[in-house]
């Protein structure tokens, strides 16, 4: 029988190893049982309270138990639209337990979880690290029946997806629907290639030529990359470190998952010219636990490449120039995607983001200048490295230049990945997803924008409709107020709680919006849904709570007639519940008659 | 070390440079608002009371170093409503009630609500269920009262450097857990640090209270920043 105590002693007796002595606990026995806590605390010199507050902080982490199956299954929007309630329906049913709760017999546990990067093959679920797409109710109760008869989680897996998913080490049902290949990501790709052009200049120049290239981060905030660089590599340290956020959460995007899947080695090599552009020896890549299915295969990735030179000693055998990348695994937090929630994460602590500045650029990770960059940024810089900064250039607007993988979901008939060169319209891609009659498009998940048919001339770019790649259609036959409830819902779940505007605003925000969807706003409400809104925007600490308000003022913005509908004239103060109903048990009780609402509305 | 000048509300403010915008309002006599922020602690940025605004951009007094030449907005209106509408947000996050609270008088959310004159809050009370602790000898833990300040968590530690007070879980379900086992070997003085560090009655000494009758506490006879700055906003 594995001890708890035995794992707990396997890791250095240093605080930063709290989160990979908390993970190898759940992965063994499930959850973090006490003595576990006790014994990690002892182990790592920490009080058993921050034991705890770590590992009540990550989704994917329990204090108590979570099923000898845990299910996890998806409840953000695409999820829901594609038959989600029916799902878990199946699932409650023949498991015996409702969400949130796990067996009498501690066999099965069901749990919603955030988006898990599985968009366009929803319904999904996470069970036991493995990923299950496009459930139906009938699948649902086939592995309930599975789990009731012990059948390892691997063996429930029929079939395997498209590309490297196939592969001995992913072995994962998911699809990658590549739909559109442009040049820079998805071009032809020679191994090596990258690494050797770069080692071949010098670092300054190698920083000179994507900052000629108008590289702009490719995560959705859009700051220069090679200017990044610059203040990294210009930052007087001993130590620096290139930091991958694979952390990609944001509901619907799940591009990433895709060039982790099908072309690590271009990412791999990104991050080791940037390396060599800033002057640091080790890369990390924060992968969300989500795609911890996509491990084994990385991790084959980065050893072939050592063994071919690409990386450790002397790489690509340039003298003076050592560099390895280590895989940082993350535990199911949103946040985490804020670059200083990721740094403390990846320092192993609860991700909650860093006051700023300092910026992680002069003190990141250890206090060490580290340049963060987004997946699809290293890789395209890999490319801008090969190919030069004018072909990169001849691509895209004046000021958005180069191509962006869109994750496109919801209501079309390919949904997918697309690599599009910026400055296309949302009509356009509309056409080329084949969304004949799109009522809504969320461009950039919850955070970003909802854009109308008046807004689909509107161009994807840096200077119109920025993204980190997120694209969600919605069909007329859609209500948005689900959409935005969901999104809101998102939000909540996800804040880290450190600050009052986000921990306290979003859930204000959504019980406002909850009375109007009950037929009982006013035209009041509409006004404190903005103010509030705006107030959260302004005040929050970090972009989780600058942008959590989006999905109400960017739809009051842009539908606000629905709203109007919704609250149909009514103006002043409303009472957000049924005077005569809420009076009524006591009239009966008492022999009086019911009070009468004052305040009709109908 | 080099000085700077800023300016608050037009009003010239110099310091030495490296301060936070809050620390160089504090030593000009200019009151900015605060919760979390407390003397000789590292400022997390965590109540937002402080919000200040620069060439139209929000920020946390207690975190943005002041820079050279800033003209910082500290009392527009629109700007004090914000800071209202937080205060408000605290009251309806947790269970609020004054009357019964051993630090009424020495509360200093109760205080700034007097100072911006709030009478009733724009938001529905959220009437949360939370738990009184109980657990460590010398404390009592009120969860109903506590805003996340994080000062306990800063500055009540073991001598070697172990956290007793620590945020758990995240979002609304955020709250500061305390360690049974280190909490019960906290010395009376650093308990009684404990206590005194929070801005609000989520700490309690247990075996004493009303020390000082009400009437006679800290913000009974003058509203809480008047120390700082004389005059209340309009």
């Amino acid at each position: 029988m594995l001890r708890s105590k035995d794992i707990v002693q396997r890791h250095p007796q240093n605080p930063a190893a709290l989160l990979d002595a908390i993970r190898d606990v759940q992965e063994a026995f499930g959850h973090v049982p006490d003595e576990a806590v006790t014994g990690i605390a002892a182990h790592l010199k920490l009080s058993e309270a921050e034991v705890r507050g770590a590992a009540s902080f990550y989704h994917f982490f329990s204090l108590t138990p979570r099923g000898a199956y845990a299910v996890y299954l998806n409840a953000s929007i695409t999820s829901w639209m594609a038959g989600r309630a029916a799902v878990a329906q199946a699932f409650e049913e023949e498991a015996g337990c409702r969400f949130g709760e796990v067996t009498a017999d501690g066999l099965i546990g069901l749990f919603p979880t955030s988006c898990i990067g599985m968009s366009d093959q929803e319904p999904a679920a996470i069970i036991n690290g493995v990923v299950f797409t496009r459930l139906t109710p009938v699948k649902a109760r086939h592995l309930v029946l599975a789990m009731k008869a012990g059948k390892p989680i691997e063996r429930m897996v029929s079939e395997w997806g498209d590309g490297a998913n196939q592969s001995d080490l992913v072995r994962a049902m998911v699809s990658n629907n590549i739909r559109k290949r442009g040049s820079v990501i998805f071009g032809p790709f020679e191994p090596g290639s990258a690494v050797r052009k770069a080692v071949a200049r010098r670092p300054e120049d190698v920083i000179a030529e994507v900052k000629r290239a108008n590289l702009l981060g490719r995560g959705g905030a859009g700051f220069p990359t090679g200017l990044k660089w610059e203040f990294c590599r210009k930052e007087p340290s001993d130590l620096r470190y290139v930091l991958c956020n694979a952390d990609e959460g944001e509901p619907g995007t799940f591009k990433d998952r895709v060039i982790l899947t099908e072309i690590p080695q271009l990412l791999f090599e990104g991050m080791a010219v940037a390396g060599y552009a800033i002057g640091a020896r080790e890369g990390l890549l924060y992968l969300r636990s989500e795609y911890a299915y996509i491990r084994r295969h990385l991790e084959a990735v980065l050893e072939r490449m050592r063994q071919e030179g690409l990386l450790g000693p002397q790489v690509a055998g340039k003298k003076d120039f050592s560099f390895d990348i280590r895989i940082i695994m993350g535990a199911g937090a949103y946040i985490c995607g804020e670059e200083s929630a990721l740094l403390e994460s990846a320092e192993g602590r609860r991700g909650e983001p860093r006051n700023r500045p300092p910026f992680p650029v002069q003190t990141g990770y250890r206090n060490r200048p580290t340049a963060v960059n987004n997946v699809e940024t290293l890789c395209t810089a890999a490319r801008i490295v090969t190919y030069g900064a004018p072909w990169f250039l001849s691509m895209g607007t004046a000021k958005s230049s180069g191509t962006k993988l869109l994750s496109v979901s919801g209501d079309c008939e390919r949904p997918g990945v697309y690599e599009l060169e910026f400055g296309l319209t949302v009509q356009e891609l509309l056409d080329i997803a084949g969304a004949k009659d799109a009522f809504a498009v969320q461009v950039g998940g919850p955070s970003g924008a909802c854009i109308s048919r008046q807004g689909f001339g509107r161009k994807i770019a840096f200077e119109d409709l920025p993204t980190g790649g997120s694209v969600m259609i919605f069909g007329p036959w859609r209500n948005l107020f689900e959409i935005v409830a969901n999104f809101m819902d998102f939000f909540i779940e996800e804040s880290c709680g450190w600050c009052s505007p986000c921990r306290i605003g979003n859930s204000l925000l959504k019980e406002k919006l909850e009375k109007i969807l009950a037929g009982r706003g006013s035209i009041q409400d509409l006004r404190d849904l903005e103010a509030w809104g705006k107030n959260v925007r302004a005040l929050s600490r970090c972009g989780l709570g600058q942008t959590s308000p989006n999905p109400i003022l960017s739809t009051l913005q842009n539908f606000r007639e629905l709203y109007e509908k919704a609250v149909g004239g009514r103006d002043g103060f409303v009472p957000d519940f049924d005077l005569t109903e809420a009076t009524l048990e006591a009239a009966r009780l008492t022999h009086r008659l019911p009070l009468l609402e004052e305040t009709s509305h109908e | 070390m080099s000085e700077i000048t800023i300016t608050i509300d037009g009003r010239a403010c110099k310091s030495p440079a490296g301060r936070t915008i809050f620390e160089v309002a504090r030593t000009n006599g200019v009151y900015i608002p605060t919760l979390c922020n407390y003397k000789d602690l590292r400022p997390v940025g965590s109540c937002r009371v402080c919000t200040v605004r620069v060439a139209g951009r929000y920020m946390a007094a207690c975190t943005q170093v002041a820079i050279d030449g800033m003209a910082v907005e500290n009392t527009a209106p629109d700007l004090e409503d914000m800071r209202r509408s937080i205060l408000e947000m605290l009251f309806v996050e947790g269970n609020h009630l004054c009357p019964s609270c051993e630090k009424s008088g020495n509360c200093e959310l109760q205080a700034l609500a007097y100072r911006y004159q709030i009478m009733v809050p724009r938001f529905p009370f959220q009437f949360p269920v939370r738990r009184v602790e109980a657990v460590a000898p010398k404390l009592l833990l009120e969860h109903n009262r506590c805003i996340q300040c994080l000062r306990c968590v800063r500055s009540i530690q073991t001598e070697d450097g172990r956290r007793i007070f620590v945020p758990q879980n995240r979002s609304r379900w955020r709250k500061i857990g305390v360690d049974p086992r280190l909490a019960a070997e906290l010395t009376d003085e650093m308990a009684l640090k404990a206590m005194e560090v929070c801005p609000v009655g989520s700490i309690l000494r247990k075996g004493v209270g009303f020390a000082v009758p009400i009437g006679r506490r800290k913000f009974d006879k003058t509203p809480i920043g008047t120390d700082v700055a004389e005059g209340l906003p309009r």
